[in-house]
């Protein structure tokens, strides 16, 4: 089966900036894929190649089988995609601004009826005949989703779509495109939030320094050594200023910070026991009277591998 | 192969300039017709340039030329830079529309915007003072080249122009001068010999003296030489600005 989008060995540099640096990636057809990254990682200069809106040095892109370079009208006609920047054309309405775009890709009246649906599922029809200006934020940002889906594309690309986006509309966004997925087009998603990506990706590759670090399911990521780890919280009856000395060192070893009341301890989820853990604690005559444990999630695994933190 | 995109982006670019018709097509000709009474009413009794044609009457051609081929120049420009800054460029650019019917439809409508401007000059003008009509083929032909000239000058500037400060700059130090001296207010046999060869390398000369001869008969050129000198300015700037677009050149990174 033609892979939704195939990226062989694709390199890109700015001067002596190397955005790209040999990039091997398939995303199959029917993936909900997750393109993670810190900033200036290259996965907008990627999406811009897949897009047709960057060259690519070299290296070779197609969406469903059609090169992006050699036959880029069959590939856009694929491609559906959401940018990052929020721009809109100040001197159309909304619904025109849809039928131009739809008019681009050789669509006329017989995409009316899609367009008054997307309108809808968008939660825009009320502001169909609106100017562009004067529409809010989030309003735009759903503009641009309605822009990308209009032909119908089998491959969407939304990039960082719900950066600064309030949490009804992104529930909104989200169900939306989750529905997109399960009719059986392709979604790639860039975001910074990862609890998002976690959620809603099949796959996720995980992009630095213009090369791809981690590419797996979201399950394999999150089952990696990296995600093994438990963090086991406990609040103690008085404030501990230094760990008892009778406490066993097996404990003593995975203690991470102290801060008054709070001590902070990294277990293996499958190789430490918390029941033991905490009768050494206790034992040592240190007096629990709280505890919480929390997982190592996406944001873990992105961390380690990148080094930063998701909103870096 | 032209189709339902290109048409789509010709109608768009024809809608926005008619969307603000008042700064568009209005003020041009307001502007025109200011310097069409002033000239007039300056010069009309101490200047003859052609045999048995009032000054009043000379002017006009020349105006209509360079109400047409700034416009045209200024929609394209106008429309691309607009879109470069403020990023809607990318819309188009993420369609299959080919570099040729992008080229066209950006062209196209200028050609649009300049004879809609022209034709709005000439009929206010004509109702001060008659002016005959020698050849109405001359007409068209020195109407659509000078603006699809223009046009493609403009896509060239828009593509080229990262700040709307650039542009100002093409079209103040660039179109505006060789407008204004390509003949628009008298005939270049009135000049110095120096002055008339320097005016002969002035390709908008070739536009408004063609153009004249359109309405009396009579120009400085053979009006076939000059419409031949436009006919491969235009070759060569289309072609020109076909590559910029296929090479992405400051529109695809």
């Amino acid at each position: 089966m033609t892979a939704a989008i195939s990226i062989r060995n694709v390199k890109k540099s700015y001067g002596s900036l190397e955005a790209l640096k040999g990039v091997d990636l398939t995303i199959n057809r029917g993936e909900f894929f997750g393109l993670l990254g810190p900033n200036g990682a290259g996965k907008s200069t990627l999406i811009n190649i897949i897009a047709g809106l960057a060259h690519a040095d070299s290296g070779e892109i197609t969406v469903l089988g059609h090169n992006v370079v050699g036959d880029y009208r069959q590939a856009r006609r694929a491609l559906g995609v959401v940018p990052q920047e929020l721009v809109f054309d100040a001197f159309f309405s909304v619904r025109e601004v849809l039928q131009i775009q739809s008019g681009y890709f050789g669509l006329g009246k017989e995409n009316n009826e899609w367009i008054d649906q997307l309108l809808d599922a968008l939660a825009l029809t009320d502001k169909a005949n609106t100017n562009m200006r004067a529409l809010s934020g989030g309003m735009k940002r759903r503009v641009l989703i309605a822009q990308a889906l209009v032909h119908k594309p089998e491959v969407v690309i939304l990039d960082e779509p719900t950066a600064g986006v309030d949490v009804e509309l992104r529930k909104l966004l989200w169900g939306f495109v989750a529905q997109l997925n399960q009719k059986g087009h392709t979604i790639v998603l860039t975001t910074h939030y990862l609890e998002e990506a976690e959620k809603l990706c099949d796959r996720i590759a995980i992009l630095n320094h213009g090369e791809v670090i981690a590419l797996d399911t979201k399950e394999s990521l999150l089952q990696s050594e990296i995600c093994s780890t438990l963090h086991l919280i406990i609040k103690t009856a008085e404030a501990v200023q230094e760990l008892p000395q009778q406490l066993a060192k097996t404990v003593r070893e995975k203690v991470k910070q102290i801060d008054g009341r709070t001590i902070r301890l990294e277990l293996h989820k499958d190789k430490d026991s918390i029941v033991e853990v905490l009768a050494a604690i206790t034992a040592a005559g240190i007096q629990v009277i709280d505890l919480e444990t929390e997982r190592a999630d996406l944001e873990d695994v992105f961390v380690e591998l990148t080094g930063k933190g998701a909103s870096s | 192969m032209i189709n339902r995109g290109f048409y789509t982006l010709f109608y768009k670019e024809t809608l926005r300039f008619y969307k603000v018709a008042l700064q568009t097509v209005l003020a041009p000709i307001i502007t025109t017709l200011l310097y069409f009474m002033v000239f007039s009413h300056v010069l009309q009794d101490r200047v003859m340039v052609f045999e048995g044609i009032s000054y009043t009457s000379f002017l006009i051609p020349g105006l209509v030329m360079m109400t047409i081929i700034q416009n045209a120049f200024a929609n394209s420009s106008s429309s691309l830079i607009q879109s470069k800054v403020t990023g809607n460029i990318v819309f188009v650019l993420l369609t299959p529309l080919s570099y040729v019917e992008f080229y066209l439809a950006f062209m196209l409508a200028a050609v649009v915007r300049g004879l809609v401007v022209g034709i709005g000059v000439f009929l206010v003008a004509i109702c001060f003072v008659p002016v005959p009509v020698h050849s109405f083929m001359f007409l068209l032909a020195f109407a659509v080249l000078g603006s699809a000239v223009l046009g493609t000058l403009g896509i060239i500037a828009g593509i080229w122009a990262e700040k709307f400060d650039q542009l100002a700059g093409f079209q103040n130090f660039v179109i505006m001068p060789l407008s204004f001296l390509s003949g628009v207010f008298y005939s270049i046999q009135s000049l110095p010999a120096f002055w008339q060869v320097v005016s002969h390398l002035n390709p908008f000369f070739y536009m408004i003296d063609g153009f004249r001869y359109g309405f009396f008969g009579v120009s400085d050129t053979s009006p076939w030489i000059s419409l031949m000198l436009i006919f491969v300015a235009f070759l060569g700037l289309a072609q020109f600005a076909i590559r910029l677009l296929k090479q992405g050149y400051r529109l695809r990174h």
